[in-house]
């Protein structure tokens, strides 16, 4: 215990120190891997406990929209916009997953049901296109540093926060590790009929995380649009999006507190390590690697990379794959 | 009554026919080897694009090209039968959604690697034809009469032939069919073929009206699911039935609204369906 407490600590000193010491290109990627490691984990929230969403899409894009038409347009500041990006998309997952776990929607309907969830607010954003630009995007209006609009051209200030939503991402999921609701879920995910006959409230745990996770994909996707100061329909809630967020946690373990943020740090490392060796002409190179990746890893390696790597170690631990 | 409207209408039914023909495809799969091909948009997609290349790059003719792209297809979906599907058959369904999933993402970026982003026509115009006021594509009612003709053939195939007979028991038991002689790996094989064939057969209707671009899976793969959800998995007369419904709602509410809306609202009208009659709208 006291080992991987070090072990923490000098973890978080490396990355307290990194920023002195890397180009602003290297600060870009790391800012990229862990905000979608935060994203990622969030997603992991509920699919390690076989929820397995095909639309966190929908989550994202509430969570960038909201802020950014409400300073665009009311010049709210984003210190409101996104709390409030947050709770309606806390709310969407409510009133999505209340239905689905009530009903017992599961498995692969769940999947589809979170997919045409994607879907509607996709086109929502862009049916709405007088006020979000459609498909072209829309920028944030920039008034350069700022504290109130949450706008720092400097990139070092978004790192700071792309570490603390990180870290804040790590924080719940132990929370959910540590708490009751880890073992109920984990009854549920086995057997929902044998969980709630021994007195689990099925609806009510599965709620907990859905809402959990939505709400953090949204703060994910807010931080996202205030750093890149752009948003478009298709990056934050295409079948693309949705698909990569799947695809990352499953890569990197979405069983392991660290694994959604190694799928983040591979896949980034994956599209810029291809970027730089190819040139910008292999557009899709590094996504049908990816394709053919997820492909593997479902078949091959389904508790990802760390899950892998810890099943090696103990040989017991990890030999039945959950996810079976 | 209004003739615009009227027209959305008929263009509604001519789309139904397409959509029909594609969740037939998916239904059977799902039906028969219980998989979700997330991907099966994607293969309609290279369908599109092998009746591109051949017809309007390689010049060869339209009919051979459609031959082409249906035969293609189908080598295609034994392919990911092979590859993808068999060696998880075992694993959580999700699991399988998963791996389709990666083909999915697979084929989008593969095409964007190789044809790029461009849209592309085959170029094809057939005449209009002009009923009483309304206006009506001669591509589309050909679209809407090669799925109805391929429908009753599968239908055909299925009630008449001794492999139908097997792939229709092998639906309704999967574990008494080993019993009676029936060879499911092979039947596996010729089911993902037959699916994939009918993703060629409405990829080559889908080319006479659409450009094709590495995309077009996304617009109306969704589409497809949710028809064959609606109509119950598995369920091919349902799954007939709800292509109609939804797309009278998109014609329609494309014709009031705009065509996003107009999706938005099938796609909730889906959602709220999937709360109240999880096993379709025709189901038992």
């Amino acid at each position: 215990m006291n080992e991987r407490r070090i072990a923490a600590l000098a973890g978080l000193g490396v990355l307290l120190a990194l920023p002195f010491v890397t180009s602003a290109y290297f600060l870009h990627l790391l800012i990229q891997i862990l905000l979608w490691g935060f994203i990622y984990t969030a997603w992991s929230m509920m699919g390690r406990f076989g929820l397995v969403s095909l639309g966190h899409g929908a989550f994202m894009g509430v969570g960038a929209y909201v802020p950014a038409l409400l300073w665009n347009y009311f010049d709210v500041t984003p210190w409101l916009g996104i709390p409030l990006g947050i709770g309606l998309s806390a709310l969407l997952g409510l009133i999505i997953g209340y239905p689905c776990f009530r009903l017992k929607v599961v498995g692969h309907y769940f999947a589809l049901v979170t997919l045409a969830l994607g879907q509607v607010v996709l086109l929502s954003i862009v049916a709405a296109r007088d006020i979000t630009g459609g498909s072209l995007g829309m920028t944030p209006r920039s008034i350069g540093h700022s504290w109130y609009a949450l706008q720092f051209p400097d990139k070092i200030y978004f790192y700071a926060i792309a570490l603390l939503v990180w870290l804040l991402g790590l924080l719940v999921w132990r929370w959910i590790d540590r708490g009751i609701g880890r073992e109920a879920l984990e009854a549920i995910s086995d057997d929902e009929e044998a969980a709630a006959a021994i007195g689990i409230d099925v609806t009510r745990e599965k709620l907990r995380v859905t809402v959990i996770s939505a709400a953090l994909t949204a703060l994910g996707g807010a931080v996202f649009g205030q750093y890149l100061m752009y948003l478009n329909p298709e990056t934050v809630s295409g079948i693309g999006v949705s698909l990569q967020i799947v695809f990352a946690a499953i890569a990197g373990g979405m069983y392991a507190m660290l694994g959604p943020t190694v799928g983040s740090l591979l896949t980034i490392a994956l599209t810029e390590g291809l970027r730089v060796w190819f040139g910008a002409n292999f557009v899709g190179a590094a996504n049908s690697i990816y394709g053919i990746l997820l492909i593997l890893f479902v078949i091959f390696m389904p508790r990802g990379i760390l899950g892998w790597l810890e099943a090696a170690r103990r040989p017991r631990a990890g030999a039945a794959a959950p996810a079976e | 009554m209004d003739l615009f409207l009227l027209e959305a209408a008929i263009n509604g039914l001519l789309l139904a026919g397409v959509l029909a023909l594609l969740t037939l495809g998916l239904n059977l799969i799902f039906g028969v080897i219980d998989v979700v091909w997330i991907a099966y948009a994607d293969l309609v997609m290279c369908g599109m694009y092998a009746v591109y290349w051949l017809f309007a790059v390689f010049g060869w003719p339209l009919p051979l090209a459609f031959v082409a792209s249906v035969v293609g297809v189908a080598v295609l979906g034994v392919f990911v039968h092979l590859l993808i599907i068999a060696p998880i058959l075992g694993s959580a369904p999700i699991n399988q959604l998963l791996a389709t999933g990666g083909l999915l993402y697979f084929l989008q970026s593969f095409a964007t690697l190789i044809f790029t982003t461009d849209f592309r026509n085959i170029g094809v115009r057939l005449p209009v034809l002009e009923i009483g006021g309304v206006y009506i594509s001669y591509s589309r009612l050909l679209a809407f009469g090669v799925a109805l003709a391929g429908a009753t053939a599968l239908y055909f195939f299925l009630r008449r032939t001794y492999v139908g007979t097997a792939i229709r028991a092998i639906a309704q038991d999967r574990e008494i069919i080993g019993l009676m002689g029936v060879d499911q790996r092979r039947i596996y094989l010729v089911t993902s073929a037959i699916g994939g064939a009918l993703a060629g057969l409405g990829a080559c209707l889908l080319a006479l009206q659409y450009d094709v671009h590495p995309f077009v899976g996304n617009t109306f793969g969704p589409l497809i699911f949710m028809i064959c959800v609606l109509g119950g998995l598995g369920n091919m007369i349902g799954g007939f039935i709800a292509a109609f419904i939804i797309s009278q709602i998109i014609a329609i509410g494309g014709y009031y609204f705009s065509t996003e809306l107009a999706y938005v609202l099938a796609f909730i009208l889906f959602i709220l369906l999937m709360f109240i009659r999880p096993q379709g709208i025709v189901g038992r």
